[in-house]
Order: structure tokens, then C-alpha cells, then sequence
């Protein structure tokens, strides 16, 4: 369909999961995809075969969100190849379930600089570049959680949290510039990684989903790509709910 | 056009002032003009011109022509 023909898209933590879905959604759609993971050579075969089947560029960009200077050098190499940035996807997480007692405050601190911080710098420094064309769209990985609450994931609802207030802010300072920005607020995702802790931990909880089915992670990228795309180009400080009815 | 006549060059436009008129005491404090709003301006139009991005740190010391000077040089810009 070509929603996203040429557009450049940056997708943070496209290894798997959520991100990998969206990363492969946006090349689907004609986008020029740099997808980020953080091991060397992880992402290289299924980031060329991508490009081969969609006739894009699916491109790896090599490196930890956490480390801000590297993210950076890596959105000033994307702004001197391609001349632009039309999407950042701040997709790349870290996810815990522990109660409170269990909490270890170190943990909370990587998971709020993976989950925050990162998503901050990422949107500080490719929103500049964004202001620059007066164009773009940036989409956070919000969560259900934030907004519902959940036993058992205080400090991760917290962070996404932030996600929601940064993405309400961010939108209301950068409209002027034309640039976007929202948040997707998934349910239970099917992901690999999810599905083995739902196994364990949440079987029970199948019949919080009103559509009684986890989501699957092309469904997240399928809202991904719309808000990408200049379908939503009046969209923006918008947390869009992607759960299935599911009841916390 | 050598790096200083492109560094007064951007002062220029932005705060619509003669070139003569930029001097170790055109800064923030003595300037009318050089508003927030302004030294955004000034910031975005140097990073453009000389194809850099500063940190949030330089950003807010951008406060006078001489010290712009000094920032640049940190993104290997040498104004001369």
C-alpha cells in the first residue's frame, strides 16, 4: 500500500517483539527502516532479507539507547545520509513484575533510564532535526498499565507513566513545529517473551481480555503505521488504548 | 566566505544588527533582543549552517558572540 513510502523511520528495540513487528510493518509499507538493536550483527540477515522482499532499506543501527552519546552520533549519521527523520518509534523497554516489597531499587533505576530517559534523549535530539523539515511524528510505547494500574508492576506502570506525561507535553510544545507526537497503550501482547511469563504468571487473567485473545504484535505495528503516516497528520497528544477490552 | 564571516553572517540576520556592531559586548545582558526565543534561533541557525548538534549545555551558554565562539570550537568549528 506504500503508507510510508520513503519516510524515515527510526525504530528503537526492533530485535523483537513489538518492535521487530513494527520495523517489519513500516518496510511493508515502503518505509526506509533504521532498526535498532543493541548486539552487533544481530539484526543484519533478517534486516537484508527485509529489504529484499519490501525493495526498501532496512537498515541496523547498532547501539544502546542508554548510552545517549551513541544515540545520538547515530541520529546525526541518519540526518547526513537520508537529510531527514520523519519517524522516531521509542519502542525499546524493559519490563519487570515483582511486588513492592520486591522491588529492587537498582532495577527500577536501569528500567527508568531504559524506559524514560532514553525515550527523552531520543526525542530531544531527533525532534531538532524534526523541527528543522517542520515534520514528523514521534510514537511512544506507552502501556495499559499506566493508565489502569496493575499488582505486581508498580514500577513499571511508573515509568510508562512518565511516557504518557512526556508524550502529552512533547506534543503541545512541538505542534507549532508540525511535529507529532503520541503513545500506544498496549494491552497483553502476544510476544515471545510475553507469552512464556503469561504461561507462568497470567494464564488466569485470559478473561480480563474482553476479546479474549492476547494481541498480536502486528496489530501494535498496524497502529504504529498509522500513526506514522500522514493518515493521523491532525493526530497528535493522543494516547491511543490498543488492549482488546482488557480489564485489570 | 571563511567561518567568521559565516559565524557574523548569522548574527546578523538574526538579531537584524550591522556587522560593526558585534563585539566582545554583544551578549545576552547588554543586547535588548537576545531573548530565549532568540538564542534558540541563533543555536538552530549555527547548527544548520556548520552541520553540528549541541548539547542542552551549549545551548543555554550560547549567551555572547565571544562565547559562541568558544562552544563551536568544541565541535571542531574554529571561527577565524
Amino acid at each position: 500500500m506504500g503508507l510510508l513510502k520513503d519516510k524515515v523511520c527510526l525504530v528503537t528495540g526492533a530485535s523483537k517483539g513489538i518492535g521487530r513487528a513494527i520495523a517489519e510493518e513500516f518496510a511493508k509499507q515502503g518505509a526506509i527502516v533504521y532498526a535498532n538493536a543493541r548486539t552487533p550483527e544481530s539484526i543484519d540477515e533478517w534486516a537484508n532479507n527485509l529489504s529484499k522482499e519490501h525493495q526498501t532499506k532496512v537498515i541496523p543501527a547498532y547501539f544502546d539507547i542508554t548510552d545517549l552519546a551513541d544515540a545520538k552520533n547515530t541520529v546525526m549519521q541518519i540526518k547526513s545520509d537520508e537529510k531527514r527523520i520523519d519517524v522516531l518509534v521509542n519502542n525499546a523497554g524493559m519490563v519487570t513484575y515483582e511486588m513492592i516489597p520486591m522491588a529492587q531499587i537498582d532495577t527500577f533505576r536501569a528500567m527508568l533510564d531504559v524506559n524514560v530517559v532514553a525515550p527523552f534523549s531520543l526525542l530531544q535530539i531527533v525532534s531538532r532535526v524534526m523541527g528543522r523539515q517542520k515534520a514528523g511524528s514521534i510514537i511512544n510505547m506507552a502501556s495499559i498499565v499506566a493508565d489502569k494500574g496493575a499488582k505486581g508492576q508498580v514500577s513499571y506502570a511508573t515509568t510508562k507513566g512518565a511516557i504518557i506525561a512526556m508524550t502529552k507535553s512533547a506534543a503541545k510544545e512541538l505542534a507549532p513545529s508540525q511535529i507529532r507526537v503520541n503513545a500506544v497503550a498496549p494491552g497483553m501482547v502476544g510476544t515471545e517473551r510475553f507469552v512464556n511469563v503469561f504461561e507462568e504468571k497470567f494464564k488466569d487473567k485470559i478473561d480480563n481480555i474482553g476479546m479474549g485473545r492476547l494481541a498480536e504484535p502486528s496489530e501494535i505495528a498496524d497502529l504504529c503505521v498509522f500513526l506514522a503516516s500522514d493518515m493521523s497528520k491532525y493526530v497528535t497528544g493522543q494516547i491511543i488504548g490498543i488492549d482488546g477490552s482488557t480489564e485489570l | 566566505m571563511n567561518t567568521l564571516e559565516t559565524y557574523n553572517s548569522i548574527f546578523v540576520e538574526t538579531f537584524q544588527v550591522e556587522e560593526s556592531e558585534l563585539n566582545a559586548e554583544f551578549n545576552s545582558d547588554n543586547v535588548e533582543k537576545w531573548d530565549s526565543v532568540c538564542q534558540l534561533s541563533l543555536v538552530t541557525n549555527m547548527e544548520d549552517t556548520f552541520d553540528i548538534m549541541m548539547e542542552p549545555e551549549d545551548i543555554i551558554g550560547f549567551k555572547s558572540y565571544e562565547e559562541g565562539k568558544t562552544i563551536l570550537e568544541k565541535y571542531d568549528v574554529k571561527i577565524a
